[in-house]
């Protein structure tokens, strides 16, 4: 039992563990912040803004001391949430234990390690698809040995949901992704060790509000990673054939708008990896009920962990053997999904494997994605609280000072930096500069397992942004497919057609169609609503300029500038939007380019006012669902600032 | 906002302002106002230029993931390298229904945003507004007199929807490796044959060898062999991009450009001439081979619009 955590420094988090170790947690769940998940320090221009926002800033063995100080490395289980720079964040855990004099061989805990799911749909990648798979490799390779209780790599269906993922999709993309890996560790280790292998990979799965259903997707998963084991890998022992899978239940179905429903939600998803022992959780983590609003505190936090108490030691819910054993609906309902993702796994190695089928799966979520925000827009799919029962009395969950979430102290960035050029200064720079030769030799021979020079690197005190920049170096940069483009068109309805016409409209009178930037400004990957807004500007007939995530603001600006767009739309899901949406707007002002910005993310209604009065024109949150309507307020506001009257 | 004056934008690129560009193709781009259009490129026109603009014109096509953006990215870098300043415009598809599209997913370029000597500008393809091969062909010629690189990329393989082509000094068609269907439009004659055929994703090795060598067949087979095949990679190690740099360099070297130019300004007169006002205008100027002879009795240095105008007032 534990819940995410970690935020700003190294010590500040490092008192939080000890609070919630104290509480009767029973290990850790490291959060970093997204400088260091993507591999830049905290003096990186991209950086900026984003320094200790979504969890801890970890630059070096330094910070990784005070992050662990005191706390027992060979009794603890610490699960770290960390994918591109996974093997150095693990080089930095083991470095601290080394020097802690903390045996390797008792070390525990996962890394995620799951890069497909990046390149899919959080976007916190660093290096190429390939470059980043052979890390992976070798991690695993490495770990399997030298570090035997580590789990290297938790295969993450989760973040294939949020994207819009079916649970089809869920369970075909996922284990197509822990294909790859595998395929790709095989030629890297011993026959005998292989099996280990296979039973060292973990999943991290994702649990919706169709409860059911959910269940039996998890069924339906043990029962292919087994199918896949024996015919694919030839293990044929039981134990190794476990599907061991830990769980955070859904985020995207939680809503803005009456978000104290959302603890109900969060107790009926719970109960989905729970209630059937044949296929139940292994580790459950549960996300505070106010996500969609901004960072949980830790009250809220709490809250979470008493839910898993809860279920564990006052229900009934652990007395039982399985308790669909032998149900006709559930094995029913089961073998659908086992058969759905069947074939959708063949079409994944018809395109190659996970790999190479990035771009497809990519458009696939795109669309899932799009299909479910249609039904609920449609009232198809109701969300109570959000498209029915929408009236509700003020919610005294939200009241007090603080607007009902925590904020990052915005002093905490410059300390980072002014930090890190210390350390750096203070380091034997010739050890520093010869550990990161050493690593780009050994990153430009495939046959050189990354992992050695990895933690030598490490030791000799080198950073976060110097370990990425040498991989850089070799690997070379990457984008990421948007799946944007073969999105197919949108079932036309009366709301679609009418805003067509409209932007036909005002774009005659323009003289040129609308032409909207939307971007993505800061290291945030999490993309799905940038997607969704592209998609369906397209589709009301705007020339949309995408280019995905991780834009500086500098680059933001240059773009709407080149390409003489009519608006620019603006998505932040990371809480960094107080620091960066501002900068853009200091950018596109120096620029010249005299164009209305709208902002989308997850902005809490302080910070909604304080962006309107820097001068953004308007502010959408999680409660405005209706993209259709969105646009046409995007529309009027083209057609305001260009002296346009568009009729209707 | 006031609008730029369109002949202020016009002057301040035929003296290399590079920073008048975004706004001057905005004015371009809108078909409502040819007046602001045609006041604009009358100050970049050969005659006020004393000449042909150095900028080297390159169109660069190819089959939707053939790698046109990566190769476009390497080289873009590789000619900055040169100290040589560069404008890329991307032509993409949009879609028949709704007549929007996205632009730049596919033509993510990516370049210093500090530096003024790179511009990327996309366009649509189609949509209702129309006017696409005519308005890429001014803007072109808006953006030839403050770079030194005018890039015209667009998506298809043989005859382009947009006929871009024929406004550029060098055409590059971009494939990857194994592409029947390059192969088979070069020897039924359905494509035409470009300055230069580019393999990408040399990194796949043996496939990529063997599409080269394919393609060097198949261009014998036609009677064009002295047409260059270069394999490239973009992924690190890049390679080749060098070899391309040079080889779209010497295309230009060996070719005689100004009667390259003047051709495709008669060729582009008498296209949009047709697309405007039809068949029809055609006839009544005695035809296709009295509307060339007219434009061939032009001055060299005519612009199109000049051209434009003479056939207009053949009628």
């Amino acid at each position: 039992m534990r819940t995410y955590a970690g935020h700003s420094t190294a010590k500040e988090s490092n008192e939080l563990y000890r609070t919630n170790l104290a509480k009767g947690q029973t290990g850790l769940s490291v959060a970093f912040d997204l400088p260091t998940q993507t591999g830049y320090d905290p003096d990186d221009e991209l950086s900026r803004g984003e320094v200790g926002k979504v969890g801890v800033s970890i630059a070096h063995k330094g910070d990784m001391h005070t992050l662990l100080d005191g706390i027992p490395l060979d009794e603890m289980n610490t699960s770290m949430t960390i994918n591109a720079t996974a093997a150095w964040l693990l080089a930095l855990y083991m470095t601290v234990a080394e020097e802690n004099g903390v045996d390797r061989h008792s070390l525990q805990g996962t890394t995620q390690n799951d890069i497909i799911k990046e390149f899919l749909s959080r976007g916190t990648y660093a290096f190429p698809p390939e470059p980043s798979m052979r890390l992976i490799a070798d991690m695993i390779a490495y770990t399997v040995d030298e570090v035997p209780r580590w789990n290297p790599i938790n295969i993450c269906s989760y973040h294939l949901q949020e994207a819009g993922a079916t649970p089809v999709q869920e369970i075909a993309y996922s284990l197509s992704a822990a294909q790859a890996v595998l395929d790709r560790v095989r030629p890297r280790v011993s026959e005998e060790t292989f099996p280990r292998v296979f039973g060292r990979m973990s999943f991290f799965v994702n649990a919706g509000i169709r409860f059911v259903e959910e269940h039996a997707k998890l069924r339906a998963m043990g029962r292919l990673w087994e199918e896949l084991g024996r015919q694919r890998y030839g293990v044929d022992d039981e134990r190794m054939l476990r599907f061991r899978y830990g769980v955070q239940v859904n985020s995207l179905g939680l809503t803005e708008s009456q978000p104290e429903n959302n603890i109900i939600r969060i107790v009926l998803e719970a109960l989905a990896v729970t209630m059937g022992r044949e296929a139940r959780a292994r580790a459950l983590q549960l996300p505070a009920w106010n996500e969609a609003l901004g960072l949980p505190r830790p009250w809220d936090q709490q809250w979470s962990l008493r839910i898993q108490q809860i279920l564990a030691y006052e229900t009934d819910l652990l007395e039982y053997p399985d308790i669909f054993e032998g149900s006709k609906v559930m094995d029913g309902l089961v073998d659908e999904l086992v058969h759905g993702a069947r074939e959708e796994m063949q079409v994944v190695a018809e395109q190659g494997g996970a790999v190479a089928a990035v771009p497809y799966m990519k458009t696939q979520l795109v669309e899932s994605n799009r299909e479910r925000m249609r039904r609920i827009e449609a009232g198809e799919q109701k969300v109570v609280g959000q498209n029915v029962y929408t009236e509700a009395e003020p919610s005294p969950l939200q009241e007090g000072e603080d607007g009902g979430i925590l904020r990052v102290d915005a002093a905490i960035e410059q300390s980072a930096i002014d930090a890190v050029q210390e350390w750096r200064a203070g380091r034997d720079e010739a050890a520093a500069g010869a550990a990161l030769d050493a690593l780009r030799e050994a990153a430009a021979d495939p046959d050189h397992n990354i992992m050695e020079p990895t933690l030598a690197a490490a030791r000799a005190g080198v950073t976060t942004g110097e370990w990425a920049a040498a991989l850089r170096d070799v690997f070379g940069e990457y984008r990421a497919p948007t799946g944007v483009g073969d999105a197919a068109a949108a079932a036309s309805d009366d709301a679609l057609r009418a805003l067509r016409d409209r932007v036909d409209e005002v774009s005659e009178a323009l003289g040129r169609r609308i032409k909207i930037l939307v971007g993505k400004p800061g290291l945030d990957g999490h993309s799905n609503g940038a997607e969704q807004i592209a998609v369906r500007a397209r589709d009301a007939g705007m020339d949309v300029v995408y280019e995905g995530i991780r834009l500086t603001p500098a680059r933001i600006a240059r773009t709407a500038v080149d390409e003489g767009v009519h608006v620019v739309g603006l998505s932040i899901l990371s809480g960094s939007h107080a620091e960066l949406i501002p900068t853009v707007l200091a950018e596109l002002r120096e620029a010249g380019a005299d164009v209305p910005v709208v902002v989308g993310g997850i902005i809490p209604p302080a910070d909604e006012v304080a962006l309107l009065d820097a001068g953004v024109a308007r502010v959408y949150t999680p409660k405005d669902f209706e993209v259709t309507r969105i646009m046409g307020d995007i529309v009027s506001l083209v057609a305001e600032r260009n002296g346009v009257v568009a009729v209707s | 906002m006031p609008s730029p004056d369109p002949a202020e934008l016009g002057r301040r690129l035929r003296e290399g302002d590079r920073s008048a560009a975004p706004a001057a193709l905005n004015v371009i781009e809108n078909r409502a106002d040819r007046d602001a259009t045609r006041a604009l490129l009358a100050e970049v026109s050969p005659a006020m230029l004393g000449g042909e603009p150095a900028a080297h014109l390159i169109g660069i096509t190819g089959p939707p993931g053939a790698g046109k953006s990566s190769l476009l990215s390497a080289l873009v870098s590789e000619w900055r390298g040169r100290g040589r300043t560069v404008a890329v415009l991307a032509v993409d598809p949009s879609s028949k229904r709704s007549g929007g599209s996205l632009l730049g997913d596919r033509a993510r370029i990516d370049h210093d945003p500090r530096d003024d000597g790179v511009l990327i500008r996309s366009t649509a393809a189609g949509g209702r507004l129309g006017g696409l091969a005519a308005a890429t062909r001014e803007a072109a010629e808006a953006l030839a007199p403050a770079f030194d690189a005018v890039v015209i990329e667009t998506v298809g393989v043989g005859q382009s929807e947009t006929d871009v082509e024929d406004v550029c000094d060098t055409v590059a068609v971009v494939v990857q490796p194994a592409s029947g269907d390059v192969l088979q439009f070069l020897k039924a004659g359905i494509m035409e044959v470009p300055d230069l055929l580019v393999v990408t994703k040399a990194d796949l090795g043996d496939v990529a060898t063997r599409s080269r060598r394919d393609l060097g067949q198949a261009l014998k087979a036609v009677g064009s062999t002295g047409v260059p095949v270069l394999a490239v990679s973009s992924v690190p190690p890049p390679s080749g991009i060098e070899e391309l740099a040079d080889a779209l360099e010497e295309h230009r070297g060996r070719s005689d450009l100004s009667a390259r130019r003047v051709r495709a300004r008669r060729g582009a007169a008498l296209r949009e001439f047709t697309a405007e006002h039809g068949e029809r205008a055609l006839r009544e100027l005695g035809g296709r081979r009295a509307a060339e002879r007219l434009l061939a009795g032009q001055d060299e240095r005519a612009s199109v619009t000049d051209l434009l105008g003479a056939l207009e007032a053949g009628r």
